[in-house]
């Protein structure tokens, strides 16, 4: 009698608070400390309006969270919304019908306009439909490099790969790491995708990850990309972290000369009170090849029966892509707003660098963009093999060839 | 039944009798079909649907778009599953010996009478009740180079000393086995003990009385005599190396590289995070494929040989 009571009480006060907000569960996988700190400016935003933010974070990166976000939306238990990473990660829950429509929201909102670079709408865009809204704008191709480690060393910090390249035996004679590289093959893939835009140039980058054209990446431009792979695995030998994050740190405290990872390690810099130009530089396009892949992230809403949950849902979408909350989000978070007409005047140097060349229009497809999850994951287990064994150059070239010859 | 000559008294004879077989334990039979449901749908049913779909392309949603052997010709052509393999016949092979070994060495030093039996029963029984999450965690942390077992030796004085496993793509697996070995053989242990507890006391005088030594005693007729006892744990060892997953994920995340992949990894991530279930249906299969050449030979031999002995 008590028991029910007290469950006939809680009842009452869970639709009672119901009914004033609506609570949207929104699952992502943004854990670090920068990362955290950004997505709690999306939170504020949305319990500002009288909601209520359930904050649904999926430790590990995007390969661990993928997965549990897709089973769940499979399984018929859908969050309110999520994040992924716009491209075809979900081509075919689109396809199947398990994700919300946001056309008349974006019409609203005036997307096709406002979005810069188009492309990454198109990459939300089905049939006409419009699937997701785009937060943010991430880039891999991004060289950070210690300040401390270089003074350390008696070295000028470099300005492109090739000095970088160069200073790596007396930053080895200092004692120090030349290349922090976590372990893990995504991250590996990513580094051989930045050297791949930095060594081979743009037009064989295209042929072989959009055009997918094997014979080019038999050729003699990617000879040359996997040789620089083949070095840059020598000067990461000594590094062995797991996490990004934990690569980032080396950087950070001037145990490691620099990383290859995306505009999200500038987070982790903030957060640790590092400044640009002072502790640390960054060099877009690795300093070659001033061009920046336009990757990030998309916030997807899974269909749902409750039409009070689903006009919430669009009242989310509207707000994520408003000007005030991209500005304090991407500010927190290090990446480039998706919108072209606001004022970004109190970013950093580096984020400054990075909207410079965006307005320039350097800009290129991500690799999820132009592959599917299965070929990047075939590519990423080809890596994590390369970088941590003495396999040859040519021979790792010879399989990537396969690997994008059957790609499709 | 053979000695009836006529076929409609057999029929009769049977008939008559059938009824009573069928409907004797009655309520045991009723409580037992949720159960035999299950077991047809659940394992049967599931399993032939993924042999099914492991012949077609399916990405992340499954498809009837057959395409033969399409998925098994692209999975023994990667690198990463033919690693997978050999990572767990390794394995498998290295923790199958050990583990009965060890498992047995304790058991009989424990049944010679020996004080605190059961104190020290329990410390080897403790690893198994953890999980292979916790126990994967808790050696990384030992054969971390900077805060665990080398870090200590070398902090005795010992500057040159290195065991690095985890790091060292040659003998990362025998990380895992240590792990593995640590926690499985306490079970074992336990099971061998029940087992040598079963052995009559008289066997052993008699054996004293012939003046066999202890450990010729052991090997000679305790162990044949322990054949059922023995197999139990073949089959429980076997099937834990089968399904070795999450050890791995939590020890060493299949690295260095790809140096500690197994194959149930390989499936989950190629169902999962590669979204392409025809692949890691077509690996799923292999694995099955897999027990059911050991386990069918096997079978044969232990049950069929019985009924004509």
């Amino acid at each position: 009698m008590k028991l029910s009571t007290k469950l006939m009480a809680a009842t009452a006060i869970v639709s009672a608070s119901a009914a004033s907000a609506v609570e949207l569960e929104v699952t992502h996988w943004w854990t670090s400390g920068g990362e955290a700190a950004a997505v709690a400016k999306f939170a504020e935003a949305w319990n500002a309006t009288g909601n209520t933010w359930v904050d649904g974070a999926i430790a590990g990166s995007g390969g661990t969270a993928r997965p549990i976000i897709i089973s769940r939306i499979l399984g018929g238990d859908p969050m309110a919304a999520t994040q992924l990473n716009h491209g075809r990660q979900a081509e075919e829950l689109i396809e199947a019908g398990l994700m919300l429509d946001l056309t008349d929201v974006a019409e609203a909102g005036n997307w096709r306009e406002i979005v810069n670079p188009p492309s990454l709408l198109d990459s939300c865009t089905l049939d006409g439909r419009i699937y997701c809204v785009p937060v943010n704008i991430h880039s891999a191709q991004w060289l950070w490099l210690s300040h401390d480690a270089y003074e350390a060393a008696g070295l000028d910090v470099p300005t492109d790969w090739n000095e970088f390249v160069a200073s790596a035996p007396a930053l080895e004679a200092a004692g120090t790491i030349p290349l922090a590289m976590g372990q893990q093959g995504w991250q590996q893939n990513l580094a051989f995708g930045a050297i791949t835009i930095a060594v081979a140039g743009l037009d064989d980058w295209r042929e072989v990850t959009v055009n997918k054209n094997a014979d080019v990446a038999r050729g003699e431009s990617y000879a040359a990309v996997f040789q620089a792979a083949a070095d840059a695995r020598e000067l990461a030998r000594n590094s062995n972290v797991q996490d990004w994050n934990q690569a980032t740190n080396l950087v950070i405290t001037g145990q490691a000369g620099a990383q290859l990872m995306g505009d999200w390690a500038q987070g982790e810099f903030s957060v640790a009170g590092a400044v640009e130009g002072q502790d640390y530089s960054c060099l877009p396009g690795l300093g070659l090849n001033e061009i920046l892949d336009t990757g990030g992230d998309a916030f997807y809403f899974p269909v749902n029966d409750d039409p009070e949950i689903t006009a919430a849902q669009k009242e989310l979408a509207a707000l994520l892509i408003s000007p005030e909350v991209q500005v304090s989000f991407n500010l927190a978070k290090g990446s480039l707003p998706v919108r072209g007409d606001i004022d970004m005047s109190t970013a950093n140097g580096c984020m400054q660098k990075g909207l410079g060349i965006l307005a320039d229009g350097g800009i290129l497809p991500s690799g999820d963009q132009s592959l599917s999850a299965d070929t990047q994951t075939q590519i990423e287990d080809l890596m994590a093999q390369f970088w941590s064994s003495d396999m040859p150059a040519d021979e790792a070239q010879a399989k990537y060839a396969d690997i994008i010859a059957s790609a499709d | 039944m053979s000695v009836v000559d006529d076929p409609a008294t057999a029929s009769v004879a049977s008939g008559a009798k059938r009824p009573s077989r069928l409907f004797k334990n009655l309520s045991a039979k009723i409580a037992s079909i949720p159960m035999i449901l299950t077991a047809l749908c659940v394992f049967v049913g599931g399993t032939t649907w993924t042999v099914v779909y492991s012949f077609t392309n399916s990405r992340m949603l499954p498809r009837e778009n057959f395409v033969g052997l399409d998925q098994y010709e692209r999975l023994w052509g990667t690198d990463r599953w033919i690693i997978s393999i050999k990572n767990l016949a390794v394995y498998g092979v290295c923790s199958m010996i050990l583990t009965l070994l060890i498992g047995f060495t304790l058991a009989a030093c424990l049944d010679r009478k020996i004080r605190f039996e059961s104190a020290f029963r329990t410390i080897f029984l403790y690893p198994f009740a953890l999980s292979f999450v916790v126990t994967g965690l808790a050696w990384q942390w030992i054969l971390n180079p900077d805060f665990g077992i080398q870090n200590v030796v070398r902090s005795w004085g010992w500057e040159s000393f290195a065991f690095d496993p985890l790091n060292n793509p040659d003998i990362v697996m025998f990380g895992l086995l240590i792990a593995g070995i640590w926690q499985g053989s306490g079970l074992i242990m336990c099971i061998m003990l029940a087992g040598l507890r079963g052995i009559d006391d008289d066997i052993w005088k008699a054996a004293k009385v012939d003046g066999i030594g202890t450990i010729k005693t052991y090997i000679v007729v305790i162990i044949p005599m322990m054949r059922p006892v023995f197999i139990t744990s073949l089959v429980l060892i076997a099937s834990g190396i089968i399904k070795l997953y999450d050890l791995v994920v939590a020890q060493t995340g299949g690295g260095p590289g790809l140096s500690s992949e197994v194959p149930a990894k390989y499936v989950i991530e190629y169902m999962f995070r590669a979204q392409n279930l025809g692949q890691g249906f077509a690996a799923s299969t292999m694995m099955l494929c897999s027990v059911v050449v050991i386990l069918i030979p096997w079978a044969y031999l232990e049950f069929g040989g019985k009924k004509r002995g």
